[in-house]
């Protein structure tokens, strides 16, 4: 996510350096087939549950979770739905906030279980803000989170349940989630 | 994005920006409960020195839905006594501490001197002959649904655009998105000058109705006959107005605008209004939508903001 | 000054100068005697314990004549009083100002004359005042020319509007042309200008404010010109803008009509793209126009087609001119400006400029027994001295007005009046009033 914040917006511009490779492509193919597991184990099978992607990050992840599951319980289709938090942060007008991409919640919540998923937890902020919006598409019976890599430095009391990662960090470090793997690095202006 | 006052202040980039904003807001008005927090706290007054119920219903309408407060100051012309003083108004409601002002006035250039007497953002929600940039975001944005990009789109604006704030706004909205924009009218309700105008001019509607995507139809006001500019409505609507023979020469896809409210039997007649060229549903619904980006973009963006460089960081994942 | 006894009527010399009147410019001292009249001139004067206007590196020029000075006294006068409007005249070096009629009541009657002129007497530098031509500047049935002309009033108009009526402004002309008065007219023709609060263009069509066509101006100026013509009366054009106009104020001089016109300093400053703030300290009547037409007000200037520079100094509150351009009142004020504008603005020679600002508005107003120069001994002593270098920043809340609606806030200008002497007495000394 915020990519295109740091390249609209001047004072925050920077490009991410990688320093370290944390966790290659097949370390992350791993993780999902793990979790995917793991959210079938908890939930029993996989009924009424509905993956929401955070944009950006979160929608490449929720839909590997998704292709996972569907091929772990044969026959089933899972419904990925993707949500844009810009509007329910709380750091709004404290930096520059720019709406992602759409959001697409295809069908009411009400009596279901969203798994929210994302690529990186940090502060825990858009997690609140995610679910602030998801009250807005119905009263879920459960909402749970996966994420592929946990950095710590929480500032909310909010914990995963489904981690690919848990990744010590500096707070000052930048994690990056891509296609080839998980970079740990900083952004250099 | 600090205020709207001028279309021409917006650049092509701009508009995509408002554009892909506008999206966003769209989809949120699609929702079962179409509200966001986004603007939570946040106070917009609608100043509206000249009676425009749609213009303000919009506004307030797309301040709501962000969650922001609204209030109204609507004054009656009939009831503000000409040559009471905008600025005491505005040094009043600036007081009581407002983030932004939609601004509407009968007279060119308020909605600019108001920027001079506050430091709150302000929207030009309309002033006399000069500007409705909303109403052409609006309406571009509506284009930009149907055709997608609006370069190389031939639009013609016919009627009143000597008096019209929507043309002179449309004009340069339409041109700067690269359509070619032809004005279609008498001399007599064209500006005195169109010196610096990207635009091509006719009086001839039919010569030119077979070729355009789009034919945006501006009001016609009746008090205009006693101002010699047209001999009658009748004439007036033989000569510029859209009726079916019109309508079917019209081009496949083509598009039929109207700021409203329509005089029905003017610029249209009263049984075109169902066709399915007509936009107008859409410029509505629209008009809700781009407005929540214009005043997100002003008040909640915050692209003009510095934070310290660490601040940032954490926020960022 | 070297004495402090300045503020009563005694002899003055001004020292170090260049004498410049119509006559020519010369270097020379100026010696001002006890009863008001020029002593002596000549290269050096040795002032004998009489106190000395420093006027090193100064013009001495004969003081200025404004023919067009809207004082708003009586009934405006929280916009400008007769004091105010004479305060503002000798800090921009005029000693005579002639006021135009457009207040409440209207000049129109003796009894109006009389409370103007009365007024005036106070004021700082001398007040003459116009008659309405109408009642009522209402444009219907002449006023009383000759009871006015009585009382000493020379020209006449309906300034802030022009007479409409053709044949009534025919038989004012020939009215007047027995009385000796002259006929001074404000060119627009209501039916084209209504509704309009700038020149009609470019501008105004991008603004979205409605505009003044200058033909407004120039049918009233042709149609002026032709009574003129078949009535033989003298005719003033005030304040000119357009570019037609200029035209055929030129090609009647020189067919040898009896006319005489004068131009704005803001009409060959600036142009309607000035509206574009949308401020309505630009606004003014006839309004700012275009490139060509300043172009053509400043030949008009230059060749003598134009005769004077005018202020149509024209205060107006703040409340009023914050409200929005369509319904601000138009007009600017320019007695204080007025000199620097000439000096910045108009490539002219400083004899010329003495010309425009002083000699001939002075003959035009009938007033040259005591204004417009020549700098001779025996002349009364209406002088007025300035730098013609010294650059400054023209700022608003500096003015001497009541008003603050001077359109050059923040422009840098050129040459700065720094003595005033009216009947010899130094009513403004080093740019600091003296009353």
């Amino acid at each position: 996510m915020a990519e295109r914040e740091r390249r609209l917006t001047p004072p925050f511009g920077g490009v991410f350096v990688a320093r370290t490779r944390v966790m290659t492509s097949d370390d992350t193919e791993r993780a999902v087939w793990r979790m995917a597991h793991e959210i079938l184990e908890r939930n029993h099978g996989i009924d009424d549950v509905l993956l929401v992607g955070l944009q950006t990050g979160g929608v490449p992840l929720a839909r590997n979770l998704a292709d996972a599951l569907e091929r772990i319980e044969e026959g089933a289709s899972v419904v990925v739905g993707t949500l844009d938090v810009a509007f329910y942060r709380d750091d709004i007008g404290l930096r520059p906030v720019l709406p992602e991409a759409t959001t697409d919640i295809p069908y009411d919540l009400t009596g279901r279980t969203v798994v929210l998923v994302d690529d990186v937890l940090f502060t825990g902020r858009t997690i609140r803000a995610a679910l602030d919006a998801l009250t807005d598409f119905g009263r879920p019976r459960a909402v749970q989170l996966a994420v592929m890599v946990d950095r710590g430095h929480r500032e909310l009391p909010i914990r995963p349940d489904y981690v690919g990662k848990n990744l010590p960090t500096r707070r000052d470090e930048v994690v990056n989630v891509g296609p080839d793997g998980v970079d740990l690095g900083e952004m250099v202006k | 994005m600090k205020h709207l006052l001028s279309v021409a202040d917006l650049d092509a980039d701009d508009f995509e920006e408002l554009f892909r904003l506008s999206d966003s807001f769209a989809e949120v008005s699609a929702r079962r409960i179409p509200k966001v927090p986004a603007l939570r706290g946040r106070t917009v007054v609608s100043l509206f020195f000249e009676d425009s119920t749609r213009t303000r219903l919009s506004f307030e309408t797309a301040a709501k839905r962000l969650g922001a407060d609204t209030m109204t100051f609507s004054v009656a012309s009939s009831s503000m006594r000409k040559g009471e003083s905008v600025r005491d108004t505005i040094e009043t409601i600036d007081a009581m501490g407002v983030d932004a002002m939609v601004v509407r006035h009968g007279s060119a250039g308020v909605p600019q001197r108001i920027t001079d007497w506050t430091d709150v953002s302000v929207v030009n929600a309309g002033d006399g002959w000069h500007e409705h940039p909303t109403q052409a975001l609006l309406d571009a944005y509506t284009l930009r649904g149907r055709f997608g990009s609006l370069a190389g789109r031939r639009v013609a604006i016919v009627g009143d655009i000597a008096h019209s704030r929507v043309a002179r706004s449309n004009v340069v909205a339409f041109s700067t998105l690269g359509a070619e924009v032809i004005l279609v009218a008498p001399a007599t309700l064209l500006p005195p000058s169109l010196d610096g105008w990207p635009v091509k001019v006719t009086e001839d509607l039919d010569g030119v109705i077979d070729s355009v995507d789009v034919l945006y139809l501006l009001r016609m006001q009746r008090e205009r006959m006693t101002e010699h500019l047209v001999p009658s409505l009748r004439e007036y609507s033989r000569r510029f107005g859209l009726d079916h023979a019109r309508a079917d020469r019209l081009r496949d896809g083509a598009v039929v605008l109207h700021p409203g409210p329509m005089n029905r039997g003017v610029e249209i007649a009263g049984d075109v209004v169902d066709r399915a060229e007509l936009a107008v549903v859409d410029q509505v619904r629209n008009g809700v939508a781009v407005r929540m980006a214009v005043l997100w973009s002003m008040l909640g963006a915050g692209t003009d903001l510095v934070a310290e460089p660490d601040e940032q960081q954490g926020a960022q994942q | 000054m070297t004495n402090t006894e300045t503020t009563t009527r005694g002899a003055v010399v001004i020292r170090g100068g260049l004498v410049v009147d119509r006559t020519g410019e010369r270097r020379a001292d100026v010696a001002v005697s006890a009863d008001g009249c020029i002593a002596e001139v000549a290269a050096e004067i040795d002032p004998h314990g009489a106190p000395v206007l420093d006027a090193a590196g100064c013009v001495v020029a004969p003081g200025f004549v404004d023919l067009h000075t809207h004082l708003r006294q009586p009934g405006k006068e929280e916009a400008e009083t007769i004091e105010s409007g004479a305060w503002c005249a000798v800090t921009g070096g005029y000693t005579a100002v002639v006021a135009m009629p457009n207040t409440t009541p209207p000049i129109d009657s003796a009894a109006v004359v009389r409370e103007v002129l009365e007024l005036g007497r106070a004021a700082l530098c001398d007040v003459y005042t116009t008659g309405a031509i109408t009642e009522g500047r209402a444009g219907e049935r002449l006023a009383p020319l000759a009871e006015m002309a009585d009382l000493g009033v020379r020209m006449f108009t309906d300034d802030g509007t022009g007479v409409q009526d053709d044949r009534l402004m025919r038989r004012a002309f020939e009215y007047a042309r027995g009385l000796g008065v002259t006929l001074a007219q404000h060119c627009e023709v209501d039916a084209l200008a209504a509704g309009g609060h700038m020149h009609e263009g470019e501008w105004s069509a991008r603004l979205g404010i409605p505009g003044q066509p200058a033909e407004s101006e120039d049918l009233m100026v042709a149609r002026d010109l032709l009574l003129a013509e078949r009535t033989g009366a003298p005719a003033h054009f005030q304040h000119l803008s357009t570019a037609r106009s200029v035209a055929m104020v030129r090609e009647a001089k020189a067919r040898g009509l009896a006319v005489t016109a004068e131009a704005t300093t803001h009409h060959f400053t600036l142009t309607h793209a000035a509206c574009a703030s949308y401020d309505p300290v630009f606004k003014v009547n006839p309004p700012l126009r275009t490139d060509e037409d300043v172009a053509a007000v400043r030949a008009g200037l230059a060749d003598g087609t134009i005769d004077v520079i005018a202020t149509d100094h024209a205060p107006h509150t703040q409340e009023s001119k914050e409200l929005p351009f369509d319904q601000a009142p138009p007009g600017m004020l320019g007695l204080e400006t007025a000199l620097a504008l000439a000096l910045t603005e108009l490539d002219l020679p400083l004899v010329r400029l003495v010309e425009l600002l002083s000699s001939r508005p002075a003959e035009i107003g009938r007033m040259a027994d005591r204004h417009g120069g020549p700098i001779a001994a025996g002349r009364p002593a209406n002088l007025c001295v300035f730098d013609p270098q010294t650059r400054w920043t023209v700022e608003p809340a500096k003015s001497r007005s009541r008003s603050r609606n001077i359109p050059y806030a923040g422009r840098e200008v050129r040459g700065r009046v720094r003595h005033t002497l009216v009947d010899g007495r130094p009513v403004l000394v080093d740019g600091e009033l003296r009353p």
